[in-house]
């Protein structure tokens, strides 16, 4: 096992792509991204890494690259951010139907207009179904260690899909943690090498991405939604797995203090740590209240959700992004449908907080889970409301 | 008519929807939703392959006499076969009369 060094977060994601050895990285560089981007480059430049590095013009672009590298069996990684990513969405549906197991770290940022290069996560809300399998980190240890874990997942034959690493942009990117990075040896005792099940070969022809019929297109998405579905049970495993080799426990659903919680705060990325702080302070006070945090957003952890929102009161749900529906943000919609199909009835009630860059604070925790309180307990119907903004 | 081919389970479904096996597209009956058929009079036709060439799909196959054989399977009822033959041999019936 490595040392623990300080490192920015994103060198540390690029290195640990270079311990995954991948064959192609294809990326165009933006803001908070870009640090992953450059470092890679150097280690492709500087021999460190033996991939073939492709600067392309676009991000669209990028992902066409990954889709037809991985095609041809190759280990691909990209990365991008907001407008990137946006721009990128169209192949993104494609590598994740075309079934290739193509790993993109997505270093969240808001959606302009207005332009924004800060944190939040509509970015990958845009994107939410799209196919691909995504997993959120609220640290730098995270990022790498779900890295690792992506290519083991995304090229199980079992699953065959795209995976999305997201970390929040700045907050965890640009940020200097203490980092245990593996050795290769370690890495690659823990991730087999690519054996694609399908590939584009000379000496067996084969037709990727052609046209599917109305006879033939829903069978197709049928097996595509059985995949994603499906690779929960590997997600799973390749956790087990994980904590075998490196030691870190990870979960779908990382819990703090809910054992014997009346109130939850369920959200995800990096305000997680700020929310336990929060939530010691009001435990202090004799609030029962615990965190629950999405690590696996794709397929949404329906399970571990259920058993740790049954006992449960009242919910407070934060999304970093909005919904524009009138209603809800789109965390919070996924959390309802999932009570109501179990016939759950905590006071929910959502708030929007943290967008565009701004800051989500220990005294923000504290008053939306007051503020919780006061609306459950006058009955008030449930909704979700954009926290500090000024009238 | 040739049986239904071409439609699978989805569990039988090629990775991705990829095409593993080339020529696979000619296994799917095209020609479920015309609204009329092209009947050949063998008496008028001169064998000149006209719309065995016209075709836009696989309708017209060769035979041995060299007259041409129809395959429904495939046929969406368009037309252009009896539009273009040279001797008026081929007469658009319509489906269900």
């Amino acid at each position: 096992m490595g040392k623990r060094v300080g490192m920015e977060v994103s060198i540390a994601a690029a290195e640990a792509v270079a311990l995954i050895d991948v064959d192609v990285v294809a990326a165009y560089p933006i803001t908070p991204q870009t640090h992953i981007v450059e470092h890679l480059s150097e280690l492709v430049a500087n021999g460190h890494l033996d991939a073939e590095f492709v600067p392309v013009e676009s991000e669209h672009s990028a992902m066409s690259v990954c889709v037809g590298a991985a095609a041809a069996g190759a280990r691909t990684f990209t990365s991008t951010s907001s407008q990137g990513y946006a721009l990128m969405v169209e192949i993104c549906y494609i590598a994740s139907s075309m079934r290739l197991p193509i790993v993109m770290a997505v270093v969240n940022r808001a959606l302009s207009a207005p332009i924004s290069i800060w944190n939040d996560h509509s970015d990958m809300m845009l994107a939410r179904d799209t196919g691909w399998i995504q997993t959120v980190a609220e640290n730098g240890q995270e990022v790498v260690d779900l890295l690792i874990h992506a290519y083991r997942v995304a090229e199980d034959h079992r699953v065959l899909l795209p995976v999305m690493v997201n970390l929040d942009g700045f907050i965890v990117s640009h940020v200097i943690e203490p980092i245990e990075l593996p050795s290769k040896e370690e890495v690659q005792k823990y991730l087999p090498p690519y054996k694609p099940l399908l590939k584009l070969d000379p000496k067996s022809p084969v037709t990727m991405g052609p046209v599917g019929v109305p006879e033939i297109y829903t069978e197709v998405k049928k097996a595509q939604d059985e995949a994603i579905k499906n690779s929960k049970k590997v997600i799973l495993e390749a956790w087990e797995e994980f904590a075998k080799h490196f030691g870190r426990v990870y979960k779908p659903v990382e819990t703090y203090r809910c054992e014997d919680a009346e109130i939850v705060i369920l959200l995800m990325g990096s305000i997680a740590e700020t929310a336990m702080r929060a939530i010691d302070t009001m435990r202090e006070r004799g609030k029962r209240v615990g965190l629950a945090r999405l690590r696996l957003f794709r397929p949404f952890p329906v399970e571990e959700l259920v058993s740790v929102l049954k006992p449960v009161k009242a919910v407070a749900v934060i999304d970093r992004a909005l919904g524009f529906n009138g209603y809800t943000g789109p965390l919070c919609a996924e959390v309802k449908t999932v009570l109501f199909n179990h016939a759950l009835t905590p006071y929910v009630w959502n708030y929007i907080a943290g967008l565009g860059g701004r800051d989500v604070t220990v005294e923000n925790f504290v008053e939306m889970v007051e503020m919780l309180e006061e609306r459950a307990a006058r009955k008030e119907p449930m909704g979700y409301e954009i926290i500090n903004v000024r009238e | 008519m040739a049986k239904e081919l071409g439609l699978h389970s989805w569990k039988e479904a090629a990775l991705g929807g990829a095409i593993i096996t080339p020529g696979n597209a000619s296994e799917l009956r095209t020609g479920d939703w015309r609204s009329s058929r092209p009947v050949v009079d063998y008496e008028k036709c001169i064998k000149c392959g006209r719309c065995y060439i016209i075709c836009p799909d696989m309708v017209y196959t060769l035979k041995e006499d060299g007259y041409y054989e129809l395959n429904y399977y495939y046929c969406k009822g368009c037309g252009i076969c009896s539009e273009e033959c040279p001797k008026d041999a081929i007469e658009m019936i319509e489906e269900g009369s």
